[in-house]
């Protein structure tokens, strides 16, 4: 496409006046007259079983209109669904009762809920819900959990074990009896709490005249809530409209189907009134879903030139007490595919063991699988390096896959489109200034200081598409993304799209394409997102896909627009529609550039209709459903540099540089928020953040007084650069840019941790990087 | 959240809060309410009432008496920062109320109410250690003064009785070539003190040490002197290998917290490690 004047300008993102102000429209800005509140009474026993709730104390007080425990809404509610059905790995998906009846699996589980006229009554009378409890032995490790004995969660899963997948491309015993160097290593991938801003939440309205239930809620796919919640509740689509329209922030949390927003939906249809419920903030640390938790087993095989033959995981992933929606397909395919990262390993074996537990539900969290795979193979690579004596940026330029076999068919069968990877690592080194650094390392270690530079080189899968891959995995639904182009008389423009940006600024980008396609003024472009009942049906924001997928469907929209205003220009210019330009907004007859029409006068005669030809409808919009044939493949280098202080073992950070290549880039301000944001939340995994549980189930993080989010005083300046190398799978060449950052950065810190220390001999300390971690490790080797 | 039932009182002097305190043998009293009111949001305080202190005009204030600094109890931090006498004659306290919370902590919280909260891990108590300062309090049987050795006795406990209200510190000013010194490692989640260290050194003509006290705030259950550390200095020439060897003490005969992110064992290193930074810095400082 021919690149104007919005495409690749720094537009102020038009969202920012609004939610800067506290003029956003988040679910619990939503006020509805006659609204009850509720609240939900949650386990503290990580494993038991329920032998009596009394409900009665709870009833008598004031302002309290009902009680339901588990018993009260079965017949109301569907259990939670599960919604990637992973094939081929002897699946076992239990039940999800929104709330438990029988017994409670995890600290958090939902026992029974209240709905009282006040915030206060109810939190009183959840308290005052008496539950007699039968503690049992409570697992939270996914390893004890399979082992001989361990408590069981489920009758009907043996061992706590949901599933066995696996992937195996190529022989890799062959490989690993070939070797000349093996390494093996257990590596850990901690638990997170994804922390968005604001916690989930809901407002149930259900009008028994009309049979129709209206929920606003937390949501980064309001359609496929809208079809869950018709599952569960038994309404049709028809009459549930889902309205998620400012969601402040989710990181994956917000796409899974939950028990809040069910429960809400479900109390609302019984009592006829509406009912809101909004997460505390430990509430959403308990209740909304947690992120990673990997144990892996790594086994690398290669040459003592430093180039890899095989790579095997075996992993145990932390599934949680139940099957979150779409919890078995991220440590699984969104895992296993991506083992080869951007090198040219021909080999790749993945079991991955799913593991049910007594902790917080695992779903996708900003990356999801990838900054696995990715911190997997970035940490091996430098062990290799450490074992060969070879120079970390070195060995992966000897692995990379090179430019000029792309389109490239990895062994796990997905075809990275495009790529450079090269040309990120050279820039990223020219940035740091690699030569240098590595001089002032040296003496600096001599003053006893501890610089350490860390590398990550990446590729990741996004803007996940087709919808054919997605059956294929067992991804119950698919991986398209719609868009509405609706030009009024005036020849402002009104799109409607089914992505649900929630942080991510399409309603800026969104507007610049369409500004571009259409010759009009970017302030005549409305963005309408996140109401069912508006747009078409859409898949919503999550992997990167938004701008990928959602923004290609805005183009193909905008491009029937323009043909079907070009005929009409054609018809009142008496030309054949060949002989019309369109440049600027304008349609002329070629060679006549005076015999022209504007956009908005071509969009009043659409409308007006006085002199259209039979076989041209009148009006102007179209709409488009866009299934790529292909994911999108950004790539990069990070490179950070810290210095630890070996008295206390904290880690300082003195550079971050990244290069990133996300294709042609629609906004750069909007494009470097993204990989900042990204940066933060995969540095913070590396040094900052875990989610801890003790042995009985308690989560010892379950505030922010205990979850150490990153302050801006806790983190580095980013140097943020680019590369360009456009996608071939849009007609933007754009690939997704929200993950990156996230990916890229958590083993590029824990690689320059670890570089940091090498002069104590330490090679591999597992994150988080704490200070005390680390200055045990010190203390450990100096001995 | 959301707190249980409570009744709120505005006390507009002290001898009404006094008399509140007597009707109300359950309240609580409300300074800045930084710590206080989140704990009643998550229900782990449920006084029946809360009587506010904040208002009260005799409670604020800095002044200079003479050979100390007296500070109201209901002082914000915020006003100390910014306190030019402060400033000059007794910097450490700035220095520390710099690593406090947040701004909106910073311009609600009081000296008094961290003082008598005694929260384990917060940065006061340390500073207040070093300083020798002395805590003025009034109760139904008139007024007393508290040295501050004696001040912090538990895990959230003062040497106050539960119907006296803690009203100033007075501080004695430093004599000359006096330096202080706050050194902190905070918890990067919360911001409080794993390990705080106030240290204030006098050194005397010939540049050996004439006085000096060491507060330690976050390592243990409540903030001590370290008086083993302080003894080992005295009289001597602090040298790095000074600064060192007494610091090696500055564990020693301490009860230290344990949480997920600092071991007993680790607080202890850290508890040698800044004290031995902040002398440092004291002793620089105090060189000038």
């Amino acid at each position: 496409m021919a690149v104007t004047k919005m495409f690749g300008a720094s537009v102020k993102r038009r969202e920012d006046p609004r939610l800067l102000t506290g003029r956003g429209n988040f679910t619990d800005h939503i006020r509805l007259p006659g609204t009850l509140v509720m609240a939900i009474k949650r386990s503290p026993h990580a494993h038991a079983r329920i032998v009596r709730i009394d409900t009665s104390k709870a009833r008598a007080i004031p302002g309290v209109v009902a009680v339901y425990t588990g018993q009260d809404l079965v017949d109301k509610l569907a259990p939670v669904p599960c919604a990637w059905l992973i094939p081929d790995s002897d699946l076992k998906v239990p039940t999800y009762r929104a709330v438990t009846v029988d017994k409670v699996r995890y600290v958090g589980d939902a026992v029974a809920v209240v709905v009282a006229e006040n915030r206060y009554a109810a939190q009183d009378a959840v308290e005052a819900i008496d539950v007699e409890y039968e503690p049992l032995p409570a697992v939270v490790d996914q390893e004890k959990a399979l082992e001989a004995g361990a408590p069981q969660l489920y009758d009907e899963v043996p061992n706590n074990l949901a599933f066995h997948w696996k992937l195996h491309a190529g022989d890799f015993d062959a490989a690993w009896d070939a070797a000349e160097v093996r390494l093996s290593r257990r590596l850990v991938n901690h638990r997170l709490i994804p922390t968005a801003m604001e916690p989930r939440g809901a407002l149930a309205a259900y009008n028994p005249g009309t049979g129709e239930l209206t929920i606003w809620c937390t949501s980064q796919n309001p359609h496929v809530h809208r079809l869950l919640l018709s599952a569960v509740t038994g309404l049709p689509e028809t009459r549930i409209r889902v309205i998620a329209t400012d969601v402040g922030g989710g990181f994956g949390s917000k796409i899974p189907m939950y028990a809040g927003e069910m429960i809400a939906a479900a109390i609302s249809k019984d009592l006829g009134r509406p009912i809101k419920w909004i997460e505390t903030r430990q509430e959403n640390y308990v209740a909304t879903i947690h992120g990673r938790d990997h144990i892996q087993y790594v086994d690398i095989a290669a040459k003592r030139d430093g180039t890899i033959t095989g790579v095997r995981v075996r992993a145990y992933a932390n599934l949680g007490a139940y099957l979150s929606t779409a919890a078995p397909g991220v440590p699984t395919w969104l895992f296993g595919l991506m083992l080869q990262g951007p090198y040219a390993i021909p080999v790749v074996h993945c079991d991955v063991y799913g593991v049910l537990t007594n902790t917080t539900p695992t779903d996708a969290y900003r990356g999801a699988g990838r900054p696995e795979a990715t911190y997997l193979l970035e940490r091996m690579i430098d062990l290799l390096a450490r074992e060969l004596g070879m120079d970390p940026a070195e060995i992966r330029r000897k692995n990379f896959i090179p430019k000029d076999k792309f389109p490239y068919t990895t062994p796990t069968g997905l075809q990275y489109d495009s790529g450079d990877y090269e040309a990120t690592l050279d820039r990223a080194l020219e940035l740091v200034d690699y030569r240098n650094l590595r001089q002032q390392q040296a003496e600096l270690r001599q003053q006893g200081r501890y610089i350490g530079i860390g590398f990550s080189t990446y590729v990741e899968v996004c803007g996940l598409a087709p919808s054919q891959a997605a059956g294929a995995m067992g991804f119950q639904g698919g991986l398209w993304e719609s868009a509405t182009v609706r030009v009024h008389p005036t020849g402002k423009v009104t799109v409607f799209t089914g992505s649900n940006p929630h942080g991510q600024g399409e309603e800026t980008t969104f507007a610049q394409l369409v500004a571009d396609e259409l010759g009009v003024p970017f302030e005549d472009v409305e963005i309408v997102h996140g109401d069912t009942e508006m747009v078409p049906f859409g898949m919503g924001t999550y992997g990167s896909r938004s701008t990928a997928v959602g923004g290609a469907a805005l183009v193909h929209a905008c491009r029937k627009v323009k043909e079907k205003a070009q005929r009409i220009a054609a018809h009142l210019l008496e030309v054949s529609p060949e002989d019309i330009v369109f440049e600027n907004g304008r349609f002329f007859v070629k060679g006549a550039p005076d015999r022209a029409m504007t956009f908005q006068e071509v969009a009043l005669q659409a409308y007006l209709a006085w002199k259209l030809p039979r076989d041209i409808e009148p009006g102007l919009e179209a709409t488009h459903f866009f299934d790529p044939v292909n994911n999108t493949f950004p790539f990069g280098c990070h490179i950070c540099v810290v210095e630890v202080d070996p008295e206390t073992g904290k880690v300082n950070f003195l550079k971050y540089v990244a290069v990133d290549d996300v294709g042609n880039v629609i906004n750069p301000m909007i494009v470097d928020g993204q990989v900042h944001g990204g940066i933060a939340q995969g540095l913070a995994q590396a040094v900052y953040e875990y989610a801890a549980y003790d042995e009985t189930g308690q989560l010892l993080t379950a505030s922010l007084m205990d979850y150490a989010l990153p302050k801006a005083s806790m983190l580095p300046s980013f140097t943020v650069d680019r590369t360009v190398t456009p996608t071939p799978v849009n007609p933007m060449g754009v690939k997704g840019a929200g993950e990156t950052g996230t990916i890229a950065s958590t083993p590029a810190v824990a690689n320059a941790v670890i570089d940091a220390l090498a002069p104590f001999g330490i090679d591999h300390i597992d994150m988080p990087l704490t200070p005390e971690r680390i200055w045990r490790a010190i203390r450990e080797h100096a001995r | 959240m959301y707190p249980s039932t409570f009744s709120y009182y505005r006390a507009g002097s002290v001898q009404e809060a006094l008399k509140l305190l007597v009707e109300n043998p359950d309240a609580k009293l409300l300074a800045g309410g930084h710590s206080l009111i989140p704990a009643m949001k998550l229900r782990l305080a449920a006084p029946s009432a809360l009587i506010d202190i904040s208002r009260i005009a005799e409670l604020a204030g800095i002044r200079d008496a003479g050979d100390r600094i007296v500070i109201g109890a209901m002082t914000r931090y915020d006003d100390i920062q910014r306190s030019d006498l402060i400033r000059q004659v007794l910097p450490i306290l700035p220095e520390a109320i710099d690593v406090i919370g947040d701004l909106q902590v910073r311009n609600m919280g009081t000296i008094g109410g961290s003082l008598a909260h005694a929260d384990p891990a917060a940065d006061l108590p340390a500073v207040v250690l070093a300083l020798g300062a002395e805590i003025k309090a009034v109760g139904p049987n008139g007024e007393r003064t508290i040295p501050v050795d004696q001040f912090f006795v538990d895990l959230f406990t003062t040497a106050l009785q539960p119907n006296e209200i803690l009203t100033e510190v007075a501080i004695p000013k430093p004599p000359a070539r006096t330096g202080m010194s706050y050194q902190k490692f905070a918890n990067p989640a919360s911001g409080y003190a794993v390990v705080g260290v106030a240290a204030v050194v006098t050194l005397a003509d010939n540049g050996t040490v004439s006085a000096v006290r060491v507060g330690v705030t976050g390592a243990g259950p409540y903030a001590v002197r370290r008086q083993n550390v302080e003894q080992a200095l005295v009289g001597k020439e602090p040298t790095a290998e000074a600064i060192e060897a007494a610091s090696q003490l500055a564990s020693e005969g301490m009860t230290f917290n344990s949480d997920i992110f600092a071991s007993e064992e680790y607080r202890a290193h850290l508890t040698r490690v800044f004290v031995k930074r902040a002398l440092t810095q004291a002793v620089q400082r105090a060189r000038g």
